[in-house]
């Protein structure tokens, strides 16, 4: 982990409204920074007309921009290049592309990329966006004039003054994405039209239809939030949003295993990216299947990892719920599965878009019968590699399913991610069944070691056997209801997880005589390292204590916790690692900052918060 | 000819009731597999919760005997995954139409080649004798004291509202009936689904009774055979027709009634209207339809997805992980 962190998240916005001058861009830009203004943001904004006032619709030189730059802290300028391009017509994606980040946010109104307009944006083909080299998992392509259209067809207005609104389903995607007050919006309009109510009502159907379009798509952008290492690495990089860092980890420890890689999954917001992201590799050989539901998902990977592949299933919290009886029985077959939870707000759908750690309980204990069960909770977007990389090793290694946990912010946060190297990641060795074992081996002979039991892949002659749902006798592997069997079976399988071998909890900041440790888990390093950062800023003594594995814990759990006068657990829920910890570590209490506002946590706040405690 | 016998399928000592019909079918089963020739090593069986199965902890292939109602599911990540396997799934009616109902019509959906077997005793047998989703209307059993008010699943209606490409049907205690059916299963590629008819001994004896023994069957059933006419009765007298929209049962000999009027039984018709007939008839007006009702040749689910990445493998530039980190935008910290 590295030590000097910068964690961004909407304190640096910038978006750029474009399209043809008639087109209405300057207001809607207007707007956006006005209810920006409204909750306290710093504002920069920049115009940008075309040289040719009068240049044709759709034409090149007709398209005007208006770019704002949004801030928590002082914005001095209106920001180089915008992590949203909006681009009303075909002329304005050519003309305004340059502006927009190499991972920006791209909404276009589809309406307005008619063969006609294409024409007359000089495009050669009838697809810009390939044309254009532009990724179209950043582009959010809908169709805003129609949209329009029917949203306003009982007003009365007629095609034309319909069509002005255009700019106003824009701003409604736009306050969507970046959680915008639309009560301001419509204030504004009503103020400024208050001679023409129509106009102004019109105007305001128009925004709530973009905003509710945004919400029913669960659409959202990739770096709104961004955890960056000050200090530089040589190396080369690309940029990486969490949930295609999970893809990549788990490509990575498929082929590290020569394995084939299998995805059954179920769409859902916000892990269906991981979905896409290995859908796409299938010149990797990675098989991906998008099952009926989300028991299949978790079903089929059963199946898959029973016939030799590294098996996956991603999902959310409610998929969870959906899977745990399939993971279960993963954990009595002492089968490899990696079970992917990127968090969103609960319960039942909650806040789909949003980000919590709400499922911490839910996947360690949310499962009849005693069900021990490896977690891990990558801490960053670029550590969603890494962790299920590791996700995946210890599931092949120790034969049992493992739950990665992520959340809805590193999952669609991005951040630098240098290549890793395949040959320098750790060696993945499932324990395959050796052939000298023919003959006397039965499904739950262990590794003395690990206490994992060994894989026979089907094909393999002499090593056919039946696992199942139902206990089974140790020695034996049938069906078994000794009751001394089963209370050993239970002991094997716990203590198979807790042989699992984890790296120590890093203490970090002011390790040896910190007055006040902080202590997380998953999502959040970013933001309680910056709290801990700023607090020794002020010259006070933390430290921070920030957890990936947990289950098993790391050794060094209870020392930690134990060494400092003052703990802190922060999370985003209401106590869950906090409680979880007190179960592990005898007499221990600590303090306690629990939100659960589907917002990630505020930098400022939880300093407030934690020299509250310091200086008691 | 194979190399195997059934003995080199067959494993422990079956717990089932005597006299259920799990024990017929299974040695049927054994049998067929051994007539297939797949090595067991090869084959997998893949069952769910309930009494029918407890089946593969009697086989000598790779299996698992799963949770309730997801075999199907199961067998689908094992057959797309490892394609080389022959998949056998096992489900009882409660497992197979009931808690695995959205399974088992999107198996025969996406029509990957599993070898679908559903065991319908009517009932709920481990949970000692609810009624099922195949539970005739009105029937009585322990959670229906006063008589079901549902209608219940006809499994072959079901499987071709799912598109299914294959539906045969057998009675376990017909071995020679079952292990035929199940060969043919087999030999189709895609989903196909085999209804076995089975007696529960203890909480639904005599569901299937008049079909249940030879005698029965002579004169209650008809065995279907692609390409021949359809023809039954204790002494072949009658047979099938079309009439209107539906089907007739005729006495060869009556009414000017030749064997060269009766339907000829088309299996491969991809148009399902008549099979799906043919497999709902009832007595005592129509005999009870066995054998195979539909095999039609369609592309199987899984060599889809295996020959779309090979074709991605040749089109691609990218084969490794190291290729793939490469075709993004990189930038380089000195």
């Amino acid at each position: 982990m590295a030590e000097k962190l910068e964690v961004k998240e909407l304190d640096q916005v910038a978006v750029r409204f474009s399209g043809d001058s008639g087109d209405g861009m300057q207001l809607a830009g207007n707007i956006f920074s006005t209810i920006s203004a409204t909750v306290g943001n710093s504002i920069s904004t920049f115009p940008d007309y075309p040289a040719d006032i009068r240049a044709p619709q759709g034409s090149l030189t007709g398209v005007s921009g208006f770019q704002v730059h949004i801030g928590a802290e002082t914005v001095y300028t209106p920001g180089d290049q915008c992590d949203v391009l909006v681009a009303m017509n075909a002329a304005a994606l050519k003309t305004q592309y340059k502006y927009a980040k190499p991972n920006g946010a791209i909404i276009i109104d589809t309406d307005s990329f008619k063969e006609k307009d294409l024409e007359k944006a000089q495009f050669k083909t009838s697809d810009p966006l390939k044309e254009m080299g532009i990724d179209p998992d950043r582009v959010i392509a809908c169709p805003i004039s129609q949209m329009v259209k029917d949203c306003l067809k009982d007003t009365g207005m007629d095609t034309k003054a319909i069509l002005k609104c255009r700019n106003m389903f824009a701003l409604g995607l736009v306050c969507y994405l970046f959680d915008r007050d639309l009560d301001i919006a419509f204030n504004f309009l009503k103020e400024k039209f208050s001679k023409k109510p129509g106009v102004a009502e019109a105007n305001i159907k128009v925004i709530q239809a973009g905003y509710d379009y945004g919400a029913n798509t669960h659409s959202s952008v990739a770096n709104v939030y961004r955890i960056e290492s000050k200090t530089k690495v040589p190396g080369r990089y690309m940029d990486i949003t969490g949930n295609k860092a999970t893809a990549y980890g788990l490509i990575a420890a498929a082929e590290k295993a020569g394995l084939r890689l299998y995805l059954g999954s179920y769409p859902i917001t916000p892990a269906t990216d991981i979905l896409h992201e290995l859908s796409k590799h299938k010149s990797l050989g990675v098989t991906t299947v998008q099952c009926e539901d989300e028991i299949a998902g978790c079903a089929s990977a059963i199946g898959a990892s029973f016939a030799g592949a590294l098996a996956c299933t991603s999902t959310s919290g409610p998929g969870i719920c959906l899977k745990s009886e399939a993971m279960n029985l993963a954990v009595i077959l002492e089968l490899p599965l990696v079970v992917i939870d990127v968090q969103r707000g609960g319960p039942a759908t909650g806040l789909p878009t949003k980000s919590e750690q709400t499922d911490l309980l839910q996947v360690l204990y949310g499962r009849n019968g005693e069900s021990p069960m490896p977690v891990i909770a990558a801490t960053s977007p670029t550590d969603c590699f890494d962790a299920a990389y590791q996700a995946s090793k210890i599931a092949l290694e120790h034969m049992t399913p493992v739950v990665l946990m992520t959340d809805a912010y590193i999952a669609n946060g991005s951040a630098a991610f240098k290549l890793p190297e395949l040959d320098k990641l750790d060696a993945i060795n499932p324990p395959y069944v050796p052939e000298e074992m023919k003959g006397t081996w039965t499904p739950y002979k262990r590794d003395e070691k690990t206490g994992s039991r060994y894989w026979a892949v089907p094909g393999r002659k002499g090593f056919a056997h039946i696992l199942g749902g139902l206990e089974k006798d140790n020695a034996t592997g049938a069906i078994s209801t000794n009751p001394e069997n089963h209370d050993l079976m239970c002991r094997l399988r716990a203590q198979k997880i807790e042989k699992i071998q984890v790296p120590d909890v890093e203490v970090l900041g002011d390790k040896d005589d910190a007055e006040l440790l902080i202590v997380g888990f998953g999502g959040t390093y970013g933001h309680l390292h910056a709290a801990m950062d700023e607090m020794r800023a002020q010259g006070k003594k933390v430290a921070l204590a920030h957890f990936k594995f947990i289950n098993p814990l790391p050794k060094n759990t209870a020392e930690v916790m134990k060494k400092y006068k003052k703990v802190i657990v922060a999370e985003q829920n209401l106590g869950q690692f906090a409680g979880y910890l007190r179960m592990k570590v005898d007499g221990f209490v600590p303090y306690q900052f629990n939100q659960v506002k589907g917002q990630p946590f505020v930098v400022k706040e939880l300093v407030e918060a934690f020299n509250n405690v310091y200086n008691k | 000819m194979s190399e195997y016998t059934a003995q080199d399928y067959k494993k422990g000592q079956p717990r089932w009731c005597p006299g259920c019909g799990d024990h017929f079918f299974l040695a049927s089963l054994h049998k067929a597999m051994a007539e297939i020739g797949v090595a067991p090593e090869d084959t997998a069986v893949i069952s769910g919760i309930g009494c029918s199965s407890r089946l593969p902890h009697y086989m000598a292939t790779y299996g698992m005997n799963t949770i309730h109602g997801r075999a199907a599911a199961i067998a689908t990540g094992c057959k797309v995954s490892n394609p080389k396997l022959a998949v056998w799934q096992i489900s009882g009616d409660g497992d197979g139409l009931a808690i695995g109902g959205n399974h088992f019509i999107h198996a025969n959906r996406r029509n990957i080649d599993l070898n679908m077997i559903l065991l319908n005793n009517r009932i709920y047998g481990l949970t000692k004798g609810q009624y099922s989703p195949t539970s005739p209307r009105g029937f009585v059993s322990k959670s229906s004291p006063y008589g079901t008010v549902e209608d219940p699943f006809r499994p072959a209606e079901l499987c071709f509202g799912a598109r299914g490409h294959f539906f045969a049907r057998c009675v376990a205690s017909d071995a020679k009936g079952t292990v035929e059916v199940l060969k043919q299963a087999y030999a189709h590629k895609g989903a196909s689904v085999t209804e076995v008819l089975q007696n529960c001994v203890i909480f639904n004896d005599g569901t299937h009774e008049s079909v249940y023994t030879n005698e029965g069957r002579r004169k209650n059933a008809i065995y279907l055979e692609h390409g021949k006419p359809m023809i039954f009765g204790e002494n072949n007298e009658f047979g099938l027709v079309q009439e209107g929209f539906g089907l007739k049962v005729v006495r060869i000999g009556e009414n000017g009634i030749t064997e060269k009027d009766i339907l000829v039984h088309d299996a491969h018709c991809e148009d399902n209207t008549l099979q799906l007939k043919l497999a709902m008839m009832e007595g005592p007006d129509f005999p009870i339809a066995l054998g195979v009702i539909r095999d039609v040749p369609a592309p199987t689910y899984d060599e889809a997805v295996n020959s779309q990445i090979e074709e991605i493998k040749a089109k691609k530039p990218y084969h490794n992980f190291a290729e793939l980190l490469e075709t993004n935008d990189i930038w380089e910290v000195k």
